[in-house]
């Protein structure tokens, strides 16, 4: 077992991780985690372990989120809020041009921040390099994008408390952190104290992990955190049906589904808002009164608003049901097409934050369910014309 | 000046470059041409079937194919602008010395160049004629290069012909065949009268050796894209120009989806083999 | 064969008929030709007669009091023109001009009525024949009340 200063898993206490904080806002850094912020917890700027929601843990459901006071004081004992680091990484407005009478067009000056994102979870991982794939992945880059991630450093969770609308394990992105991290944590909390199992992701993370007192983590206590995230991926609130999701929505796109989801989707856009890998923006522009100064911005947008796809005086998807198909198709199948790839990430936000709570998994269930009932109508039919 | 290198940034791509208005012809009553050259810097030769990004500060920015020459590589840009929104407005009725902004050139091409040998069917339908104009032209320049070639225009009258002084120098030219049709009965007009579907359904080919591009409204290119089928022809030899609201122009921003196909990225030519199955489906 | 049957062969119009039915056909059938600006019929007039043009274009028109005769559609090669002789008051409902120097096989309708008449199995595979060139000017007429190329605003 290696001691303190080596390269292998590491303890630490609360006191570790608030130096650990304290020497990322010494190196430059903007902290950012989760917080207890008008009844939720969210993401926010911390400048001490004293901003984390200790003791807060949270109760999900389809339309339903409520936070709850936890018997200990577990910091990250909680599962996705209604943010996500996207509004970090892919900010809700952005500057992308002025121009001035001379005609020239002058890029804003990216004031791209040092961002340490401490507590995020697999899911929220993949989502982060989703969006990599999408924003930077490309023949054209999103430049800002860019400049935030290559300076960004990541203290990933591994979950241990799956909430009850998640399904990252259904999906590949959790309860275990995946690769792309500086340092996972995994908070363990019992009668010996409060304490972090660390483990390093990259040269930055041993840097600074060497900053923070700590010992070596016994061979008993890393098997022990494992097993508590292996159990977690065990208690997951649902899961998305394991089909060959692409080629049921390809076969699917005249499904009686859309029609009966539409009964129920208020095309509100909350989903697309919470969910961490959705990426569309929109582009707007002003200019003063006189016309010679002018402003390019670009802002987040939902393909359930009415005119995303405005073309002609008029818009391609008009109804409720091709636009709520157009989301989840997309989601979670012509994204394999577009970006080699799934877009879901099995956090859940778009069940809990769906007023009328609907609930992605289960509408993927459903959709497989009738592709079912049709094949078998079809075989019905063509056995009765053959015999 | 020749251009030849990408000068806008790389980590900026949403940057546009500017462009001055130095040509400007009409064609219509709501049609202009638009002849752009750098003021500055200049972006990469385009292909035919590409567009760029064309901006007005303080109005917007729209997707507008390229209808100019492709041989003609001068650094200009040529567009071809119907008036139909606050942009295309604003594009439209830009004067001489107009400062612009372009992005660009975008998306997949005609590919002429795999159709070498081959019989040409240039299938337009009213502004659809400016994407396919490239093809005509760089078709013409290589004449030696391909077997028949045949355009089939349709508009609504006589003056609402896109290139009326082109179509007609085409029309006296011995080794392109020219069908223009109307879909309005007009005095004066002593041509076809007829969807222009009518004149394709006509036309004697050989399915064996036809590439067919096809550019105008959706279910027009459906219809002639029908007819093409029922003749023989591949769907893999039929080719779309597809359009869909575009807000980057870059694949970022979503707007342009159409199923699995990102029409700024995968199209906006697209074959249809792929696009054919899609355009049946109800707002997709 | 006839010579006439080989060019109705060509003709996709014909395509559902029988070898034996097409020889009927062309046995009514004979070449004609018309001028650049050679009128076949005014609208109104009875409707006699049925063309399967070769090469060239008929304009099919109406006279519209103050805009003089209005061309509502033209054909050309492979086209079939008139199909009033088939269905009562026989009559042309609009006219058609040569607007090119034309050829064309004209076939004599009464001999296809009556023979149409005398066996049903020929009239239907006839009818059949009409109906599509029929349905397929429909599609395009309707295409083009689509007005497809107005602009948005």
């Amino acid at each position: 077992m290696t001691g303190p200063g080596g390269a292998g898993p590491a303890v630490f206490d609360v006191a570790g991780l608030d130096r650990l904080v304290d020497v990322l806002i010494g190196e430059g850094y903007r902290v950012i985690g989760p917080t207890v912020r008008d009844n939720a917890i969210v993401l926010g700027e911390l400048d001490s372990v004293a901003r984390l929601p200790a003791g807060f843990g949270v109760e999900t459901g389809p339309g339903y989120y409520r936070l709850r006071p936890r018997q200990d004081h577990a910091m990250f004992a909680h599962s996705a809020g209604p943010g996500s680091w996207k509004q970090f990484l892919h900010p809700p407005r952005r500057q992308l041009w002025s121009a001035g009478p001379d005609g020239e067009f002058r890029a804003v000056p990216a004031e791209s921040p040092r961002y340490a994102f401490l507590g995020v979870r697999g899911c929220d991982l993949a989502a982060a390099g989703i969006l990599g794939r999408v924003l930077g992945g490309g023949p054209q880059r999103d430049g800002a994008f860019e400049d935030i991630r290559q300076g960004l450093f990541i203290i990933a969770v591994n979950c241990t408390e799956p909430g009850g609308v998640c399904f990252c394990a259904s999906m590949g992105t959790g309860p275990a952190a995946g690769p792309g991290y500086d340092l996972v944590l995994t908070e363990r909390i019992d009668d010996s104290g409060h304490w972090f199992v660390a483990e390093t992701g990259s040269p930055e993370g041993a840097r600074l992990l060497a900053e923070v007192p700590r010992r070596g983590a016994s061979a008993a206590e890393v098997q022990s955190a494992r097993a508590e995230v292996s159990a977690a991926a065990q208690r997951m609130g649902r899961e998305m049906p394991s089909v060959d999701l692409p080629a049921l929505i390809r076969d699917s796109r005249e499904s009686p589904h859309w029609a009966d989801v539409a009964s129920r989707c208020l095309a509100c856009a909350n989903c697309t808002m919470v969910c961490p890998t959705c990426f569309c923006t929109s582009t707007e522009d002003v200019s003063d009164l006189t016309g010679d100064h002018a402003e390019r911005w670009q802002r987040w947008a939902s393909c359930f608003e009415l005119d995303f796809s405005y073309l002609h005086g008029g818009s391609v998807r008009q109804s409720g049901a091709s636009r709520y198909r157009q989301w989840f198709s997309h989601k979670l199948g012509t994204w394999h097409d577009q970006f080699g790839g799934s877009g879901c990430v099995g956090c859940g936000r778009c069940i809990a934050w769906c007023p009328v709570g609907i609930d992605i998994t289960v509408e993927a269930s459903r959709l497989a369910d009738l592709a079912d009932l049709a094949e078998e109508a079809q075989i019905g039919e063509a056995d009765e014309e053959g015999g | 000046m020749t251009g030849a290198e990408t000068t806008w940034p790389a980590t900026e791509p949403m940057l546009p470059v500017p462009y001055q208005v130095v040509g400007r012809a009409t064609e219509t009553h709501d049609c202009a041409t638009l002849r752009l050259e750098p003021a500055r810097d200049s972006l990469p030769p385009f292909q035919p079937g590409q567009f760029t990004m064309l901006a007005v500060p303080g109005v917007g920015e729209i997707a507008i194919s390229v209808s100019g020459d492709p041989a003609g590589q001068d650094g200009s840009l040529t567009h071809t602008i119907r008036a139909v929104g606050a942009v295309s407005t604003a594009l439209h009725n830009a004067p001489l010395g107009a400062l612009l902004g372009v992005r660009g050139p975008f998306g997949t091409t005609w590919d002429l160049a795999s159709a070498t040998s081959r019989d040409l069917v240039i299938v337009a339908g009213g502004v659809g004629l400016a994407p396919l104009r490239p093809v005509v032209l760089g078709a013409l320049a290589d004449r030696g290069s391909y077997h028949r070639v045949c355009l089939i225009a349709g508009a609504r009258t006589p003056a609402e012909f896109l290139f009326r002084g082109e179509l007609a120098a085409w029309s006296r030219r011995a080794d392109i065949e020219v069908e223009l049709t109307i879909d309005q009965p007009a005095t004066g007009w002593d041509g076809q009268v007829g969807f222009v579907t009518e004149p394709l359904a006509r036309l004697p080919v050989d399915p064996s050796r036809t590439t067919a591009f096809l550019c105008g409204p959706e279910p027009m290119m459906r219809f002639a894209a029908q007819v093409l089928l029922h003749k023989g022809i591949l769907a893999g030899d039929i080719r779309v120009s597809l359009e869909r609201n575009m807000q980057c122009g870059i694949g970022l921003c979503g707007h342009c989806q159409f199923g699995p196909i990102l029409v700024c990225r995968d199209g906006p030519v697209v074959s249809y083999a792929l696009a054919g199955p899609l355009l049946t489906v109800r707002e997709l | 064969m006839t010579e006439h049957s080989g060019q109705l062969a060509w003709s996709g119009i014909f395509a559902g008929l029988s070898a034996i039915e097409l020889e009927i056909v062309s046995a009514a059938a004979r070449p004609v030709r018309f001028g650049a600006g050679e009128r076949l019929f005014f609208e109104g007039g009875p409707a006699r007669g049925c063309w399967l043009i070769d090469d060239g274009c008929v304009a099919l028109d109406l006279l519209v009091p103050g805009r003089g005769q209005v061309v509502v559609q033209t054909l050309g090669r492979g086209d079939v023109l008139g199909w009033s002789w088939l269905l009562p008051p026989y009559q042309w409902h609009f006219g058609a001009v040569a607007l090119r120097p034309t050829t064309a096989t004209e076939l004599d309708t009464d001999k296809l009525r009556r023979l149409a008449d005398h066996d049903p199995r020929f009239g239907y595979t006839l009818t059949l024949s009409l109906f599509q060139a029929c349905a397929e000017r429909l599609q395009a007429t309707r295409a083009r009340l689509l007005d497809l190329y107005r602009s948005s605003l």
